[in-house]
């Protein structure tokens, strides 16, 4: 068990260090200078102008020489310091950060866990079993294929808009201050709502088509024949088949956490939705590049820690990785 | 898998006779009915058909589409928010575009992306996969090392960032970079194949015989698994044209090009939703959700066709 989670440690921290310099290769290995676009775009006047540049400059630490502006930013990453925020003035891109991840941790979370598993209950539900594989499949089909702006823009457009059934934008009403409220509770449990099913559906359909198809494959397998002709019932067979399955979905589940993600990010754009989404949309429409490279290091800390934790459940339910039998 | 297909039984016994006389003696009669049978089984899988069907939809419309209109997808000049009607079939955006004009181009664009960036990134995945799996060892665990780390990493959040500093000028440059960040999984899947391949004895007597590499893998063993290359390629076309839609609506493809997620792009950012012009913003996503589950539909189906074990089932 330790070797399998060590191996798996090791190959975070590297993707870690792979991530951090590829974060801060971009904005040096790319054409044009960032930092003359930037000042372009905010177009003051020449002294103030110049002024910025040296601040600028100074905060990349662009007067220094590669291998130490690398170092530096790597000691200012461990101490939390991603930098100053450009649309924001007056705002630390770290200060940024860590008020908008609650709200999106709070679509990301539920929405994972709930669609994988409804998604796993209702795929090994309609395995084998014509009328419901027959309906809830091709649905499931669809929901995976749909591009989640897409289905953000039909859910709000519809319930939203035309229905009125929930709020259009923003994670509460404009008119509450967060509290432990009921009001403030209800009102941002309607806001969050719908992003969050949007969210949901799209996942729900992926999970739902694998766990069919893995049920399928185990159903077929020697040792479910073989329960089969001891005349176990249908439904014990079919509790062991769910919980082979559940061991490659598990795995499925590390490798979607990026696509969920990104998911998350144009839902909220969609929705007005004050996470990373909407974030992220900010600092490119502003050429914010520290809080862009802010956050795309964020994006890769959450999605390898998310990766970690399911490697621990991936242990716990899997027995032949803690007796160490399984070198994966 | 499905209930609607034939039962395999009435062909099992010409394709056992197949295998089991080896290439040479029938080689006139055999491939010919070797490929009938496939595609008795093509046309009679439910899910084949309808996936292709709604693909091929898609892919005429993209062709033939733009023919039916003079508008051009950014001209501006038109009636401001006209719904659909005979004589703007999709009808007009806020600002006086025609919509049938962006859709049909659009469209096309999310092809070429699509397929350029599945070629790229099946070639990488093809590369990377034969080369792993076919030597083994070091170079193995090297090219494994840097697969899994690829895959870890977001895609999106990469191609955020990259694009955000390269301002994507073009189909072209987009669908590189697409391509360069989905070929993780292709990798790996290729190179699990790979790897069980190369341990036959076909190979081996292949490689005895004093054939080069390159020449082992692309005579040997790439036709040994082209069904399975064929069904990776088309995830990778349906994972890009999603990819690329999201970008696009992020305001991070070309924006001199009209593309499905521009469309939604400038729905969202011209109060499409609060103006209650829908048919900006549903027509676009129907076509990716269309284009994007046939070819998932279809590639099930396609897995049904090359693999006879999956068909009676």
């Amino acid at each position: 068990m330790t070797r399998y989670l060590a191996r798996k440690s090791f190959l975070y921290l590297l993707t870690f260090f792979f991530a951090v310099t590829i974060d801060w290769a971009i904005p040096r290995l790319m054409p044009g200078d960032p930092i003359d676009g930037l000042i372009a775009r905010i177009q003051a006047d020449s002294t103030a102008s110049q002024e910025l540049k040296g601040y600028v400059t100074e905060s990349f630490g662009l007067d220094q020489p590669r291998w130490r502006q690398y170092l530096n930013f790597w000691r200012g990453l461990l101490h939390g310091d991603l930098g100053p925020s450009i649309a924001y003035v007056g705002s630390t891109v770290s200060e940024l950060i860590w008020a908008a991840v609650p709200y999106t941790l709070a679509l990301l979370v539920p929405a994972i866990v709930l669609s994988y598993i409804a998604g796993n209950r209702v795929g090994a539900m309609a395995a084998r079993r014509k009328v419901l594989d027959n309906t809830a499949l091709p649905v499931a089909y669809v929901l995976t294929a749909t591009p989640y702006m897409w289905l953000a823009l039909v859910l709000a457009y519809f319930l939203a808009f035309k229905w009125g059934l929930f709020p259009v934008s923003g994670a509460y009403d404009f008119s509450l201050q967060p509290s432990w409220t009921w009001e403030f509770t209800r009102s941002f449990l309607s806001h969050w709502f719908l992003p969050f099913l949007t969210l949901f559906l799209v996942s729900f359909g992926g999970w739902a088509i694998g766990m069919r198809n893995l049920i399928i494959y185990e159903l077929e397998s020697e040792y479910a024949n073989y329960l089969q002709a001891l005349g176990a019932p249908t439904k014990l067979v079919r509790k062991y088949a769910y919980n082979n399955a559940v061991l490659p979905q598990m795995s499925g589940l590390a490798l979607a956490l990026g696509a969920v993600v990104g998911g998350a990010l144009v839902t909220e754009i969609v929705f007005g939705y004050p996470g990373i989404g909407t974030l992220i949309i900010t600092a490119l429409q502003n050429r914010d590049y520290f809080l862009m490279q802010g956050l795309f290091l964020l994006i890769i800390i959450g999605v390898l820690i998310a990766n970690f934790i399911v490697d621990i459940a991936y242990v716990i339910v899997d027995p032949r990785t803690r007796a160490g039998i399984q070198g994966s | 898998m499905s209930t609607l297909e034939p039962k395999a039984d009435l062909v099992a016994t010409p394709e056992l006779a197949l295998t089991g006389d080896g290439a040479g003696k029938t080689d006139l009669g055999a491939p010919r009915g070797k490929r009938f049978e496939t595609l008795h089984f093509a046309f009679h899988n439910t899910k084949l058909v309808i996936g292709l069907t709604v693909v091929l939809f898609f892919l005429v419309l993209a062709i033939v589409g733009p023919l039916f209109t003079d508008a051009d997808p950014f001209e501006f000049g038109y009636p401001l928010g006209v719904p659909p009607s005979t004589e703007y079939w999709l009808g007009t955006t806020s600002s006086g575009q025609d919509v049938y004009a962006q859709f049909v181009y659009g469209l096309r664009s999310s092809f070429v992306v699509g397929a350029i960036a599945a070629l790229v990134a099946g070639a990488i995945g093809m590369s990377i996969g034969f080369v792993g799996g076919y030597f083994g060892g070091v170079i193995d665990e090297v090219l494994s090392m840097l697969t899994n780390i690829v895959l870890v990493i977001p895609t999106l959040a990469v191609l955020i960032i990259v694009a955000a500093y390269l301002e994507v000028g073009s189909l072209w440059s987009e669908a590189l970079l697409i391509g360069l960040t989905s070929w993780p999984w292709a990798a790996r899947a290729i190179r699990a194949q790979t790897f069980s391949l190369a341990a036959r004895d076909f190979v081996n007597l292949a490689r005895l015989s004093g054939r080069g590499t390159t020449r082992v893998i692309v005579n040997e063993i790439a036709p040994n698994m082209s069904s399975y290359l064929f069904l990776t390629l088309i995830l990778l076309f349906g994972g890009s044209v999603l990819t690329a839609a999201t970008l696009d609506f992020l305001g991070l493809g070309p924006s001199q090009v009209m593309s499905l997620g521009l469309m939604m792009n400038t729905a969202v950012s011209n109060a499409a939703l609060q103006l209650g012009l829908w048919w900006w913003f549903i027509p676009p996503g129907i076509a990716i959700t269309g284009i994007v589950g046939g070819l998932y539909v279809m590639n099930v189906g396609l897995d049904e066709v090359f693999n006879p074990k999956l068909r009676n089932t």
